[in-house]
This record gives C-alpha cells, sequence and structure tokens, in this order.
C-alpha cells in the first residue's frame, strides 16, 4: 500500500507559514493602496476646502474650475490673542480687499463644528457662513448646512455700539416689524436644535470677539 | 445551474441576512438617512463579501482551524481597508458621509458569517456567489429601508424633491423622525412583518405556548 501523506493544516509550520504569508500579501495590498490612492485623495481633500472657501464668498458657480476660481482668492495668517497663527484668506478686486473669510470652529451638541465665515470689509457685516464638517443630529442640527438657513446670516451684524460681539442665532423667529431693535444681529433658530444654535452663537461670538479675530477685524473699521 | 440560482436568489427574501438571520442590523440603521450614502454602503459590502469569501475559499484547505477566524478578519479587514481607500479617493463627499461605517463592515455579522458558514466548505465560485448573493440581500433591504426613511423624512430621493414640503410652499411636513435611527428599526420590523406575512415558513415557532390552566390543575 502506497504511503499517502496527508498534509496537516494544523501543525505549528503550516499555522506559521500561513500567518506570516498571509500578514505579508494583506500588508503589501494595503500599503500599495494607500500609497497610489494619497495623491488623489489630497487632492480631493484640498479641493473641497478651497469648494468651502468659494461658497462660504458666495463664488461658487456651477461647473466652473474651482483651482481657477480659488486662484482670486489670497491667503494670509493672522495672530490671535494666544499667539497662535491662524490662516485667513482675502477676496480682493483692483487691490481692495471685498470679503474676510476665517476659519470658525467650536462645539455644537454631539460634535465639534469647523467652518468659514465672510465678513464684509467693514469688519462687521456677515457675507455667508458654512460649515464643512460637523455631526450635528441628522435632519435637526445639521439644517446649519441648509442654504436657506445659511442666507438668514448675510447682512447681519457682528457687533453692537460698544463693539462686542452681539451677532446671536435666537429661539424661534426674529421679530422683523422694526420693533426689535436688536434683529441686524440676530438669525432666525432651527426648531429642534436649540443646542446646536447655542453653540453656533458662542462659536462665533467667541471667534469674533478679543481671543479670536476681534482685534484683527478692528484694522478694517 | 439551479444550485448557483438557489445560491444568489435564496438570500434575497427567503434566507435573508437581516430580516430571517438579523445580521447587520447596525449599519442598516446608520446609513440609511437617505438613500445615496446607503447605495454606496451596499456596493461596499457586497463587494468586500464577494472577495473576502472567495479568498478565503481559495485557501481554505490551507488555513490552520485554531487561527481561522484570525485569517478570516486579516482577509476582511484588508479588504475593508481597501474599499475604504479607494471610496475616498473617487467617491469623496459620500464617503464623508459614510464616515466610521465602511470601517465597520470589518465588524459586520453577515461577512465573517458567511466566510465561515460557506466559504470555508465551499469551492472559490460558490462562495464568490454565496457572497454576492448575501450582499444583494443586505443591499435590498437596505435600499428599501434607505428610501422610505428618505422620503418621508426629507421628501426627496437621492436629493430630488418628490414630495414638495410645507417650507418650499408645498403639501408635505417632513417627518423627522424617519431620519433618526430609531425609524429604521420600526421600518425593518415592519418589512420583517411583511416578508413574514408572504412567506409563512419563516415564522419561527413559539418557544412556548400560552394556554389556560384551572387553578386546580396546579395541584
Amino acid at each position: 500500500m502506497p504511503e499517502k501523506k496527508t498534509f496537516d493544516r494544523d501543525s505549528i509550520s503550516n499555522t506559521l507559514m500561513i500567518s506570516i504569508s498571509l500578514s505579508l500579501v494583506c500588508s503589501i495590498l494595503v500599503a500599495s493602496a494607500a500609497v497610489v490612492l494619497k495623491p488623489i485623495q489630497l487632492k480631493n481633500a484640498e479641493e473641497y476646502r478651497q469648494r468651502i472657501i468659494l461658497e462660504v464668498a458666495g463664488l461658487m458657480q456651477p461647473g466652473a474650475d474651482i483651482a481657477t476660481l480659488f486662484a482670486t482668492i489670497e491667503p494670509n495668517s493672522v495672530e490671535i490673542a494666544s499667539g497662535e497663527s491662524v490662516e485667513i484668506y482675502l477676496e480682493k478686486s483692483g487691490g481692495s480687499v471685498q470679503q474676510i473669510i476665517l476659519p470658525i470652529s467650536g462645539p455644537g451638541l454631539w460634535s465639534t463644528m469647523r467652518g468659514y465665515l465672510a465678513v464684509a470689509p467693514d469688519g462687521n457685516t456677515v457675507k455667508g457662513i458654512r460649515f464643512f464638517e460637523h455631526a450635528e443630529t441628522p435632519g435637526l442640527g445639521d439644517q446649519i448646512d441648509k442654504d436657506d438657513w445659511r442666507a438668514l446670516w448675510v447682512g447681519r451684524h457682528i457687533y453692537d455700539e460698544g463693539m462686542s460681539p452681539r451677532i446671536e442665532v435666537v429661539r424661534g423667529f426674529v421679530l422683523r416689524d422694526g420693533s426689535n431693535p436688536d434683529a441686524v444681529h440676530q438669525i432666525d433658530g432651527l426648531s429642534g436644535a436649540t443646542l446646536t444654535g447655542n453653540g453656533v452663537t458662542k462659536l462665533v461670538q467667541h471667534w469674533m470677539g478679543p481671543e479670536g479675530f476681534g482685534p484683527y477685524l478692528e484694522t478694517f473699521r | 445551474m439551479s444550485e448557483i440560482r438557489k445560491i444568489v436568489i435564496d438570500p434575497l427574501i427567503d434566507n435573508n441576512p437581516v430580516t430571517l438571520q438579523m445580521l447587520g442590523i447596525c449599519s442598516a440603521l446608520a446609513v440609511t438617512t437617505s438613500l445615496l450614502p446607503a447605495l454606496l454602503m451596499c456596493v461596499a459590502l457586497t463587494s468586500v463579501i464577494a472577495l473576502s469569501s472567495a479568498t478565503i475559499s481559495l485557501i481554505r484547505n490551507r488555513i490552520p482551524n485554531n487561527i481561522r477566524i484570525i485569517v478570516h478578519m486579516t482577509i476582511i479587514a484588508s479588504l475593508v481597508i481597501l474599499t475604504d481607500q479607494l471610496l475616498k479617493a473617487y467617491a469623496f463627499e459620500t464617503s464623508k458621509q459614510l464616515s466610521v461605517f465602511v470601517g465597520l463592515i470589518i465588524t459586520n455579522c453577515i461577512v465573517l458569517g458567511r466566510a465561515e458558514a460557506f466559504a470555508m466548505k465551499n469551492p472559490v465560485g460558490l462562495s464568490f456567489l454565496d457572497g454576492l448573493g448575501n450582499g444583494l440581500g443586505y443591499s435590498l433591504i437596505l435600499i428599501a429601508v434607505a428610501t422610505l426613511r428618505e422620503l418621508f423624512g426629507a421628501g426627496t430621493l437621492l436629493g430630488y424633491p418628490i414630495l414638495e414640503l410645507v417650507q418650499d410652499g408645498g403639501w408635505y411636513e417632513a417627518n423627522g423622525l424617519m431620519l433618526l435611527p430609531p425609524s429604521a428599526f420600526f421600518i425593518i420590523g415592519f418589512l420583517i412583518w411583511v416578508i413574514r406575512t408572504w412567506r409563512k415558513q419563516q415564522v419561527e415557532d413559539a418557544d412556548y405556548q400560552i394556554h389556560e390552566v384551572h387553578r386546580t390543575d396546579v395541584y
């Protein structure tokens, strides 16, 4: 009877062989995917950030090339009270500043919300707001992304007469019949998203205040 | 031929991984608020499960028994990372919405379940088809849930308005509950009820029978 050599898959040598070769194959696969795709991913992330900045400045046109549009925007850096240097963007036309685009971030209800706020060259009037990163409640807090709510910010004034940040998201609707002297600083709240709205108020007031871009915006007034 | 048909068609309704085996519920809750991310998730999961089943089946006779789960997980995890990287490169915005849930395919019970239950005992081609069938079964439920949630929660499908919302001057008051995770539970429960009304053989036997006992019977 010819001896039939049976393969023992549970032997130590096979166990080592399989685990080492599998790890090797898998790690090469994963590593090469990461290396090969990285340039495309970085390009995506950068393009996304540029698109957000263009959207907040109201410069985004559908179908237009983002890189070309973004070339009109000039990066700049501002030192804030903590000594940190923060990158901001200026939209210029004919040598004069048209819009100041400032990064803002802070806690919402569930997450850190990050976005940009565009301010007119008077250093006071809001030109646009856009969050690009947050994890607020779907359908409630995530309405901060909605165009019609973002449009409510345009034209609002950040500072009161005493030059302290006064802009806020209120609960419910803002009375705009002339009887409300604060209307120019107020934005309608989002129903079901009071806490997200409070977060937005706090972070905008913080970044526009003395610890944020307050001193920088003062140079424009 | 009929065997192949059975392997692919069976997991769609008769042996659906979500509604019959009750697997993969977590991601079915998380990524179904709108249809587009749900579709992308379906593609991601279906390709991972089909490819991992095929790969595992390819080396099934060499996988040592005592480390087989680790081997499965390594293969599945590598494929998931690969999928995630591809999505980040070619479907950037939707992949942002899916966030961690593509990564969590690694722990999706359907994938490991098919590897362990089918791919370890069957040839490559059949294992691939079994993975495909189960992926499609999962996709079917995900798409159904996402369609209902986006339609009634936001009045849109794939972002296009279908039901005119009150705030845009229409007639439909969006149901905010549909956008929150619990609604997916209701919808999946409802789907299970519908399927079991239609396919009576899926109804499980009761674990015990409630019947009236006269108190004198107890003694």
